[in-house]
């Protein structure tokens, strides 16, 4: 089988935590493989790690065939990588952090004007490009970084959350170019804490919370335990005593309260709101609140891993891919 | 790509971040002024109203300014772009921390030289100066550049993402060298333990070679004064890779 990325055992302990806690997973090349996670979980030390930035504790990861901590030239001269944070040079000109990055790679001069000229032109930045950096915006500097990415013509590409506080515009036309190279034969990993970002991109998608991954799956599959996970949350004037009548409403899951509030899962939400409408003209109930609530991560996180009891962590639970 | 020397390649990659370094921190008006004004006061301090001739305080100007230049910035440089978060991008590059490095000790140094040898174009004119002592004299610019240089670097190894508290700890390091040194009381008139500390500071070395480049009187003999910069040079640069090295993980 044609790997992108194989870590076995990978490991990362910092003086107080175990960033990275014994994982195994595969990336086939052509994959866009989504590393999904909320924060804290572990997914920047990981594509640190097989990025060649830090090295792990214990482990091992092969980039293309190449071990990252011993071939690390090798692999790093054919990967791309959009770090975590903007990571450009602010002091610089659009253009002069592009010729530096591609300097870096050993890309001649030639090439380097070429794909600078091309890459500028498809995020929309070429007539920006002698501007100071300092002045673009966040969303202009996260496509930069991906143009600094893709100036050696990368195999791989692996990407930190790249659409992470950005607007929709950005976001949108960063999504469109992940999937775009991706068509164009890259293979990319993609960090996300993002459940839309990752079921709309990835093939597999891997589930990791404290330095475990819980399972990797295809969004198809992940997305039954998510929508279970969906929520409402609801208030009521005046505040209803019981919830076992709310348990009794058609689509509910489960209850929990919070507070004055109730939290009704579901796997349906819309019809519940319905649901909910006619139980309060019922009871003659005003709604003070009402918030629908996408799955919470930390959520999914702990039912998967509940569910999957009998598996060592760290494990592929599946390896079907969907396309 | 595998096919060309990788090391050319490495140098080359050197020479990419030399030119962002200039251009970012080095050709900077405030940058500039700095490294031309600071030495200029400190020698004012010490010499104005003392009636000495120009030859004599040549070397000193040179030294300072010197200095200054190429030891002056590059403590900066890693901790601002730790904060900047610049360095993850870097070392994620084909490169490695060595030829980074490199690249920094490179700058400064070409910084240093050149804003000297600006100065000293001026000053040799004046002076009458063979050939060969010409040639020491630029052999020692270069050498010390290089030299303070690497301490500029060996500077910012602590991992920190503060430029302040390097700036700090380097001005903590950097003044007493040069008030140790026999830059402002010639060797022979130090006290003896006075010219033992002498010895502690590259500085002692470039000036004491200066002197002898410019009018031929010296406490130490020029292959004495180049060994010892020479050997400072090689343990600043060590010592600055090795401590970079150990602290670059602490830095993400
Ligand atoms: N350099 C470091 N030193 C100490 N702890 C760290 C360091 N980097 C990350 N961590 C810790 O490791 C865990 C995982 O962090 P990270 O990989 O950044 O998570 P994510 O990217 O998923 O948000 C967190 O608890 C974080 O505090
Ligand atoms: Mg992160």
């Amino acid at each position: 089988m044609d790997l992108a990325i194989e870590a076995k055992g990978l490991t990362k302990k910092y003086a107080n935590v175990t960033a990275v806690n014994n994982i195994d997973f595969q990336v086939k090349k052509g994959e866009i493989f989504g590393f999904l996670g909320p924060n804290g979980a572990g997914k920047t030390t990981t594509q640190r790690i097989l990025t060649g930035v830090i090295t792990a504790t214990s482990g091992k990861a092969s980039i293309l065939g190449y071990d990252i901590g011993r071939e690390t030239f090798r692999a790093k001269n054919r990967i791309g990588v959009v770090p975590e944070l903007a990571n450009i040079y602010i002091d610089l000109s659009a253009w002069s952090n592009l010729m530096l990055i591609g300097q870096l790679y050993g890309v001649s001069e030639e090439d380097r004007i070429k794909k600078s000229t091309e890459l500028l032109r498809i995020f929309n930045l070429y007539e920006r490009k002698d501007e100071k950096t300092k002045v673009f915006s966040k969303g202009m500097k996260q496509k930069l970084l991906l143009c600094m990415a893709l100036i050696h013509n990368p195999q791989l590409l692996f990407l930190d959350e790249p659409t992470s506080g950005l607007d929709v515009v950005s976001s949108r036309l960063i999504r469109e170019m992940i999937a775009k190279f991706n068509q164009e034969g890259v293979t990319i990993f993609l960090t996300t804490h993002n459940i839309q970002e990752a079921d709309e991109l990835c093939d597999r998608i891997a589930v990791i919370d404290h330095g475990l991954i819980a399972t990797i799956d295809s969004p198809e599959n992940l997305k039954k335990e998510f929508q279970s996970m969906q929520a409402i949350e609801v208030a009521f004037n005046p505040p209803i005593k019981s919830e076992d009548d709310l348990k009794k409403i058609e689509y509910v899951n489960k209850v929990q309260k919070i507070g004055d509030k109730f939290k009704l899962y579901t796997d349906n939400p819309d019809e519940l709101i319905r649901q909910l409408l006619n139980f309060s003209q019922k009871r003659n109930l005003n709604i003070l609140s009402l918030n629908t609530l996408g799955p919470d991560l930390e959520e999914v996180f702990v039912k998967i891993t509940e569910e999957h009891k009998g598996w060592s962590y760290g494990k592929e639970k599946s390896f079907s891919k969907t396309v | 790509m595998e096919k060309k020397n990788p090391f050319l390649r490495q140098f080359k990659s050197t020479w990419a971040i030399t030119k962002k370094d200039i251009s970012i921190y080095y050709l900077k008006p405030p940058v500039l002024i700095y490294g031309l004004i600071f030495p200029g006061f400190l020698f004012l301090a010490f010499f104005l109203g003392k009636n000495m001739p120009f030859s004599s305080l040549l070397p000193v100007v040179i030294v300072l300014a010197l200095f200054f230049t190429s030891s002056s910035v590059g403590p900066i440089i890693t901790p601002w772009e730790t904060r900047m978060h610049t360095l993850e991008r870097l070392v994620s590059c084909p490169i490695s921390l060595e030829f980074i490095l490199l690249g920094d000790i490179l700058a400064g140094f070409l910084f240093g030289v050149g804003i000297t040898l600006i100065l000293s174009v001026f000053a040799i004119p004046f002076l009458e100066i063979g050939l060969k002592n010409l040639i020491i004299l630029l052999g020692t610019i270069l050498l010390s550049g290089f030299c303070f240089s690497c301490l500029g670097i060996l500077l910012s190894a602590p991992a920190t993402d503060n430029p302040s508290n390097i700036m700090m700890l380097s001005n903590l390091v950097r003044l007493p060298l040069i008030f140790i040194s026999g830059i402002f009381i010639p060797l022979n008139k130090l006290p003896a333990l006075g010219r033992l500390i002498a010895r502690l500071s590259p500085l002692t070395y470039t000036v004491d070679i200066l002197r002898y480049s410019l009018y031929e009187k010296c406490d130490y003999s020029p292959v004495l004064s180049l060994t010892a910069l020479f050997i400072f040079t090689i343990v600043f640069l060590f010592l600055g890779m090795v401590f970079h090295k150990r602290n670059l993980s602490k830095r993400f």
